[in-house]
């Protein structure tokens, strides 16, 4: 039974203390290699919160990683290997959503948003300058204050 | 006893917060100045009662008293005494005690410094921040009440995350809260000048150093937070755009925002609707960021205790404080009139494309951590926006604000003519494509980023170092004798340069390693000799670490000695990673030790990180430019100058 207790405790411990990139997963070729990185750093591990499999230490992460790479290492483009990942795990497991469909209105919200800002700050400024009066003369009240004031002053 | 004295204390300053929201507004809207005074003793008596039950919880903590239910859950007797006390604030109930701690303390700074406001504006705005309080300590007692007990105790706790175990955590939360919640004095003195319907450039000068204040403490909070990233979790990552560290980023723009609009309505009486908007705008970011934080609608890495119906309940404060904040707005804006007219081109246009772009951008962040909300409820995707987005999408507004910063600073008020400005500008742009030439030949694979970046960076830093020249009249005698205003405007400018540079060329230059080492082993990493010399196990308070010893060499000059550490935190059965910094001005070397491999090696992890160390100085300048300019004595020396209502300094 305390083995049991121990074996289950080592189990528990031992997959996590294994973080993210691993020596034996890099590829011997560096350009290869460097392309993968910059992949999965684009990729979400589908159950960590909010890392992606580069970082991760998940072993669904580690998974993806050598999936990653030996799509490469088969000649696959980047763009395939993303699908390829995507069409498994749904796209969740991309940082950078797709610009098509509903997300356009993400990728033009913030230019769209410095237009209207833009166009509101002109239109401040134009009705600034027609309807620029002259200072407003003081009321009978505020000159009798400032005279007092001015009075306490001296 | 001590938990139920602080739970008494707790459920009494509600009864006092709720006090100070009624009475001193209807004393007045009534003009019964015995009813308007009360707000000062019960602001007082709400931050002292917080106070006892904060110091409560504390002796609970220290004390490891497991029959509270959050100690036991939160603490271990063996944790050492720093993350005993820390360890306070480490959790969910916790940090919102500590939240409304600060709101409290803020509070009763208002109403010991406010003695020059007018009785009714420190009445209503003291109500203001008497509702925010009475809002959130209902939350806490009803939902996330820190003192429950536990019947039978527990023999022992089951300890803090290890993540949380470090000196980070001492500083980065009470920081940022002291940011957030600051905002709630800006929001405060908004909310109040609607009510009465006036808003001048004595208000301005009021809110302005509170938003100044909140704004430094976030400033320090979020490069706190970003540095703790950076040497914490093992691979030198230092801003991931989650959707927690937008939640504080937000309002730091919103806050940057405002800073500058409320000068252009204290020195013009223009911009008046727009910045009492920033206002509001700024403290409800803060809310959604405790909102995204505290429900976890979001999933982040940040959310170490979050609960659905915790979110609710704060979305009702939400759209109870924005919602009210912004009807009473749109019924009161039209009547604030602006005074002083400017030319587009003018000190006033530059800190308007300031408010623009710096909105624009907090907005561009909000609509990408929210976009996955909403497409799962418009659509049903279940989708994910993370740094390649955030990069494309935010980086622009950033470079135009670069771009414009150093020619909008040195802009007459009212007028100004671009051309002079760049001609005086001149040896900052000089600066500045000297700085992009040398960028471009020394990186390898000629990165745009770094070019980019570091040109900015200098255009900045140059265009500060011409700005206060030019207002020191070009002699160098009369530096010393400008205003402090002037230099805490100059250094915190500077400070945007700096972290400009250091975030571009380390994102552009750094250098990676991964690979197996045996004991003894010699590698080189981008021109460094890096050594293992010996790894030993050792034991830690609460820990069981592996630390390796490294040593670094350069052209066979010894660099420096390392002792990166994977620790084994047996209570919570999870294991943390303490890489070993080389801290140098031009770059960080940053070693991370792994796990053991089969054939004898471990698992080895080399950084070479450029120019790291710039990130945080920029930011570390940014917040001491902020602070030089609160000690600016205009502050203090207006306060017993004028003593007519309306007219009323800072402190």
């Amino acid at each position: 039974m305390r083995r049991a207790i121990l074996g289950l405790a080592l189990a528990l411990s031992l997959p996590v203390a294994a973080l993210a990139v691993q020596p034996d997963e890099v590829l011997a070729d560096p350009a290869l290699e460097s392309r993968a990185r910059e992949i999965s750093q684009s990729l979400r591990c589908p159950v960590c919160q909010g890392e992606n499999i580069d970082e991760s230490n998940a072993p669904i992460s580690r998974d993806l990683r050598l999936y990653v790479r030996e799509r490469l290492v088969a000649g696959d483009s980047d763009a395939q290997v993303i699908d390829a990942v995507t069409t498994r795990f749904g796209e969740y497991v991309l940082f950078e959503p797709r610009a098509e469909g509903g997300n356009l209105i993400l990728y033009a919200a913030g230019p769209l948003m410095a237009l209207v800002a833009a166009l509101g700050a002109w239109g401040f400024l134009r009705r600034r300058r027609e309807t620029a009066t002259p200072v407003v003369a003081l009321t009978v009240e505020e000159r009798a204050r400032l005279k007092s004031l001015m009075d306490q002053d001296s | 006893m001590i938990a139920e004295l602080g739970h008494f204390a707790l459920i009494l300053s509600l009864a006092v917060a709720l006090f100070q929201t009624v009475v001193p507004l209807v004393g007045a809207t009534r003009g019964w100045p015995a009813w308007m005074d009360s707000a000062r003793p019960a602001a007082l008596a709400q931050f002292g009662l917080i106070g006892i039950a904060f110091a409560a919880l504390t002796v609970a903590f220290v004390t490891s008293d497991f029959s509270v239910a959050l100690v036991y859950e939160n603490s271990h007797s063996a944790k050492p005494m720093l993350y005993k006390i820390t360890g306070v604030w480490g959790n969910h109930e916790g940090s919102m005690l500590l939240w409304v701690l600060i709101l409290a303390l803020f509070g009763a700074a208002a109403a010991s410094f406010g003695e020059h406001l007018p009785p009714a504006l420190r009445a209503r705005v003291l109500s203001v921040q008497g509702a925010i309080g009475a809002s959130f300590l209902t939350f806490i007692i009803f939902t996330s009440n820190p003192f429950l007990r536990m019947n039978p105790a527990a023999f022992d706790g089951r300890d803090l995350n290890p993540l949380l175990q470090d000196p980070g955590l001492a500083f980065h939360p009470p920081f940022l809260y002291l940011g957030y919640v600051g905002l709630s004095m800006s929001f405060s003195f908004a909310v109040a000048a609607l009510i009465e319907g006036r808003v001048d450039a004595a208000w301005a000068r009021w809110v302005r150093p509170w938003t100044l204040a909140a704004w430094v403490f976030l400033t320090i909070g979020i490069a706190l937070g970003s540095w703790w990233a950076y040497y914490e979790l093992g691979w030198g990552g230092f801003w991931f755009w989650d959707p927690v560290e937008n939640a504080s980023f937000m309002p730091w723009l919103l806050a940057a925002a405002l800073l500058h609009s409320a000068i252009v309505v204290e020195k013009r009486e223009t911009l008046k609707a727009w910045t009492i908007l920033l206002a509001i705008m700024a403290f409800g970011f803060s809310l959604i960021g405790t909102f995204i934080v505290r429900s976890g609608v979001i999933t982040s890495v940040h959310s170490f205790a979050s609960d659905p119906s915790r979110g609710v309940f704060i979305l009702a404060i939400l759209a109870f404080f924005v919602g009210g904040a912004l009807t009473l707005y749109a019924a009161r804006a039209g009547t604030m009139t602006a005074r002083g007219v400017f030319a587009p081109v003018s000190r006033e246009g530059a800190l308007l494309l300031n408010n623009l772009l710096l909105a624009v951008a907090a907005f561009v962040v909000f609509v990408g951590t929210i976009w996955p909300l909403v497409a799962e409820l418009a659509w049903g995707r279940k989708l994910s926006v993370g740094a390649p987005f955030f990069e494309q999408a935010f980086t622009p507004f950033m470079i135009a604000l670069a771009v414009a910063l150093p020619i909008g600073a040195i802009l007459p008020w009212k007028r100004g003519r671009i051309g002079r400005a760049v001609a005086t500008l001149r040896p900052a742009a000089i600066l500045a494509v000297a700085v992009a030439a040398l960028t471009f030949a020394v990186s390898t694979g000629h990165s745009a980023l770094a070019v980019v970046g570091a040109a900015l960076g200098a255009w900045l830093i140059g265009g500060a170092a011409i700005d206060i020249w030019q207002r020191a009249g070009r002699q160098a005698g009369r530096l010393t004798r400008l205003p402090r205003a002037d230099w805490g405007r100059v250094t915190a400018h500077a400070g945007l340069g700096v972290t400009f540079i250091g975030i571009s060329l380390l994102m552009a230059w750094q250098v990676e390693d991964i690979r197996v080492a045996r004991v003894g082993e010699t590698f080189t990493v981008a021109g460094y000799d890096i050594t293992l010399a010996e790894v030993e196990e050792l034991p830690g308070p609460n820990y069981t670490s592996t630390t390796a010893v490294m040593q670094v060499a350069r052209d066979g000059r010894p660099v420096a000695t390392l002792h990166p550490e994977k620790r084994v935190y047996p209570v919570q059965a999870m294991p943390t990673t303490e890489a070993a910094i080389h801290s140098g001005p031009f770059g960080d070397i940053y070693l991370v030790i792994g796990d053991p491999q089969q054939d004898g090696g471990w698992a080895v992890r080399s950084y070479i990180k450029p120019f790291a160390f710039w990130i945080w100085l920029g930011s570390g300048l940014m917040a001491l430019g902020g602070l030089i300019s609160l000690s600016d004595r205009r502050w203090r020396v207006a306060a017993a100058a004028r003593r007519t209502p309306g007219m009323v300094p800072a402190e």
